[in-house]
């Protein structure tokens, strides 16, 4: 008798489940950037739209797919045609590629929330240099938070040749954060299903009191209202559009396989399509909520620059004509610098190149996205707020908890292949293959804690996952509703779960869907092509901030095997399951 | 010739003490920024309070105890509360170099700023750089102490999952066997209960209970 397939313990574990790996660091660092970036309020018009067209569909579909067939991504796809198992391969490729670097990021939150715990925090103070005069000459030029990051987190090389050795904090980090996701992918979906209401539900009481937080904050105002004043001019402008579709994309997680093995595990009467149509609201509307959230922190963070701008150049002013202390203020300092321009003008054009022009706008400007917003930019504003301990503490759990939940998923999407595989489980039992699988990614992510690792960091963020999903995803609509046919899948769905399918949903798999994929491959593909050679940002310690270098030859080779490692799989494998069936066709043929 | 003298000493004292000149120190005061509403007027009673303090300072400099407070010359007093000052040696007719000066100063920063309810930004002494206060450094790092508790937590609790999953699959591996024993014990032994062989019971097609039909036919002829 086989044995039974284990279930989600009720369908709550399951949605809690897919939110957790859905809501993920990418609606808080990415989204605000791009509303910011792609004209604000009038953002959210072709996000809903492309919510409505591309992603609930999308997501509808791979849940679908997964209850239907009840194994992992690449039995799915066997089951669907046994030519296109190669699409589950290369989700597992990528989930494989995924989950190196991702976890990464958990070991920085790690490593931000024990350090959380000191007065003052580390990185609100620049250390003091040799003689303890002066602050150290890189913290000076730059800023004590990008100090901070750079040197004492990273401790980043110039450039990206130069590897350095493996740093021993963050190493330990990257362990810790992988005991952890470890222990709760242990017993699979017993352990994963109640890990899931904790990294699901308490990132978002970290956000409420944060908004409460963020809202009261002096100068919060500012930044929501540069975020929501709508800039209708930017609708028309292509690139709004496709990012709005590729945010969709990325951030529900589509083509990762996790889907397709979180949802194998369902009851196969299970309502899996109020279950897309409540995961994919709640995941855009948690994006919007902690955009509010991280704009009222642009705004506090912004007007305190500001301010403290205000503050330097009234002090040179008195300093330098000898005022009295507090008779220039923020109001009257336009009359006060033109008055002393004409009554003393040669000491005024002496220090006139010391006078900065200090603007609000330009503070509210610095849009930033991925891990300068969160280990940069939200430090510094918790820095400047009372008890920052405890804000600091909170935020990165908050982080911490984001991360976990996509990791579990990255994992499942991983394991679920291998646990079906009556090969591989009958050689190991299930903890062995989780733990081994856990210390070959451990190993392999000690990479990204030498001093060049963030540089490969960011190529794998760039380039691992991004083409291969668009085909991925392509591939897998193409097809369920052409290859393996939708009306035998709409019946089969229909007693299933007992629901029929909508026309809506067939119209947006058959044919919205996939074109709107072929336009972003495309577009993607074309952009590539036409930036030529492909550049990173790398910090110069001497200036002080980020310098653009172009990517040596072996790291463009890193970048083109990544791509092509996942996106082959597809033809290589149904090229393989065609000569394999050649094959056998010869060997029975003179038998018959 | 009293007057004389006079105008020769506070001459004498007008060239000692200006702006840029030898061994002279410029202070700036920023007493609304610090104190806000209750911040004091600088008068000259606050100046002769400063006269003292760095004759204070001074005393503290060995050979150069006898220093007064007439020895401390302030000039150049500005709206912005600036001004420069000298400290003369006993004869007033020269200054002290100024790295005495500004060592003494140095050492008793902290004592000056207190008395006039400032510190070391908002009574600022141009050319005197103050001294940083270290960073308190602990022994061992608190992020460590955090990591050892949370990375012991982590390794005990997978530790428990992962015996408890062996016990459990142990304990299914012996549940089945056992019940095959028990099976076996049955069919190698024949008990007899009650005059009737207990075979009969454990043959799974179920068989007529020989004793119990008897009963039934007496009993119920319809």
């Amino acid at each position: 008798m086989e044995k039974a397939r284990p279930l989600w313990s009720n369908p709550l574990q399951f949605v809690f489940a897919c939110i957790s790996y859905a809501v993920g660091l990418g609606n808080v660092w990415r989204f605000p950037y791009l509303c910011q970036m792609y004209g604000g309020g009038s953002f959210l018009v072709p996000y809903v739209i492309m919510l409505l067209v591309e992603g609930m569909p999308l997501l509808y579909l791979e849940l679908a797919v997964g209850q239907r067939m009840r194994q992992g991504s690449i039995g799915a796809w066997r089951t669907i045609s046994p030519y296109l198992s190669g699409v589950g391969v290369a989700s597992v490729v990528v989930s494989f590629f995924l989950s190196m670097y991702y976890n990464v990021i958990n070991a920085w939150s790690f490593w931000y929330l024990f350090h959380s715990f000191q007065d003052p925090l580390p990185w609100s103070v620049c250390p003091l240099n040799a003689n303890r005069t002066g602050y150290d000459e890189e913290c000076e030029k730059a800023s004590s938070t990008q100090y901070f990051w750079y040197r004492k987190t990273l401790n980043i090389s110039p450039s990206i040749q130069e590897s350095g050795g493996v740093q021993w904090e963050p190493a330990l980090c990257l362990l810790l954060a992988w005991l952890l996701v470890y222990l709760c992918i242990l017993r699979g979906t017993e352990s994963t299903g109640k890990v899931v209401y904790f990294t699901a539900s308490l990132p978002y009481c970290v956000l409420i009191i944060y908004l409460v937080r963020g809202l009261t904050l002096h100068g919060a105002t500012n930044g929501l209202k540069y975020m929501f004043t709508p800039k209708i001019e930017q609708l028309a402008n292509p690139r709004t559009w496709i990012n709005a579709a590729t945010q969709i994309f990325f951030s529900l997680g589509l083509g990762f396989g996790s889907l397709i093995a979180f949802a194998s595990y369902n009851e196969p009467s299970n309502n899996c399509q109020k279950h897309a149509i409540i995961v994919s609201l709640i995941n855009s509307s948690t994006s919007i909520f902690a955009s509010i959230v991280t704009f009222s922190i642009y705004g506090f963070k912004a007007t305190f620059n500001y301010e403290s701008c205000l503050q330097k150049v009234i002090l040179l002013l008195i300093n330098s004509f000898d005022l009295e202390d507090g008779s220039v203020t923020a109001d009257n300092l336009e009359q006060v610098k033109s008055y002393l321009a004409s009554t003393y003008p040669s000491e005024y054009s002496a220090i006139a190149p010391q006078i900065h022009n200090c603007s609000l706008e330009s503070e509210l400007n610095t849009a930033v996205q991925g891990t300068g917003l969160a280990f940069i930019v939200y430090t510094e504003a918790i820095k400047n707020m009372e008890v920052s301990q405890l804000w600091s503490v909170l935020y990165f759990f908050m982080l911490l908890m984001l991360g976990v939940g996509s990791m579990l998923g990255n994992t499942a999407a991983i394991l679920t292949p291998l646990t079906d595989s009556k090969f591989i489980s009958s050689l190991l039992p299930r903890e062995a293959i989780s733990g081994l699988v856990c210390l070959i990614n451990c190993a392999i992510g000690l990479v990204f804690t030498l001093e060049s690792g963030n540089y490969w960091f960011d190529i794998f963020n760039d380039y691992a996952a991004t083409l291969s999903l668009l085909l991925i995803v392509l591939v897998e609509a193409v097809a369920l509703c052409y290859v393996y046919g939708l009306r035998r899948f709409e019946r089969e769905l229909q007693a299933m779960t007992g629901r029929a399918l909508s026309w809506y949903w067939k119209i947006l798999w058959a044919v919205v869907s996939p074109l709107l994929m072929v336009g972003l491959f495309i577009f993607y593909l074309s952009d590539y092509i036409l930036a030529g050679t492909l550049q990173y940002q790398a910090w110069d310690a001497s200036q002080g901030q980020l310098v653009t270098r172009d990517y040596p030859p072996y790291a463009l080779a890193v970048i083109g095997l990544l791509v092509a490692a996942s996106t082959m799989c597809v033809p290589l494998v149904a090229l393989g399951t065609f000569v394999l069936r050649r094959l056998k066709r010869g060997d029975t043929a003179p038998v018959s | 010739m009293l007057w004389l003298f006079f105008f020769l000493v506070t001459a004498i004292h007008a060239e000692l003490c200006q702006p840029d000149a030898e061994n002279a120190f410029k202070v700036r005061l920023s007493i609304r920024t610090a104190l806000g509403d209750k911040a004091y007027a600088w008068d000259t009673n606050e100046e002769y309070l400063f006269r003292a303090m760095v004759a204070f300072s001074m005393r503290k400099v060995p050979n150069r105890e006898t220093t007064e407070i007439s020895h401390v010359l302030l000039c150049n007093v500005t709206q912005r509360v600036s001004f420069w000052f000298v400290v003369t040696d006993p004869s007033k007719n020269h200054t002290i170099p100024a790295v005495e000066v500004q060592s003494a100063i140095r050492m008793n920063r902290d004592r000056i700023n207190n008395a006039f309810f400032l510190n070391d930004q908002t009574l600022e002494f141009l050319k005197i750089p103050s001294t940083l206060a270290p960073p308190t450094d602990p022994s061992v790092p608190v992020w460590i102490i955090i990591f050892g508790v949370i990375f012991c937590i982590v390794v005990v609790a997978i530790a428990l999952l992962i015996l408890s999953g062996i016990q459990q699959r142990r304990r299914k591996n012996e549940g089945p066997s056992e019940v095959g024993d028990a099976e076996d014990k049955c069919e190698n032994t024949i008990t007899i209960e009650n005059g009737i062989r207990c075979d009969p019971l454990d043959t799974k097609g179920g068989c007529v209970n020989d004793a119990f039909m008897t009963e039934e036919e007496r009993l119920t002829p319809l």
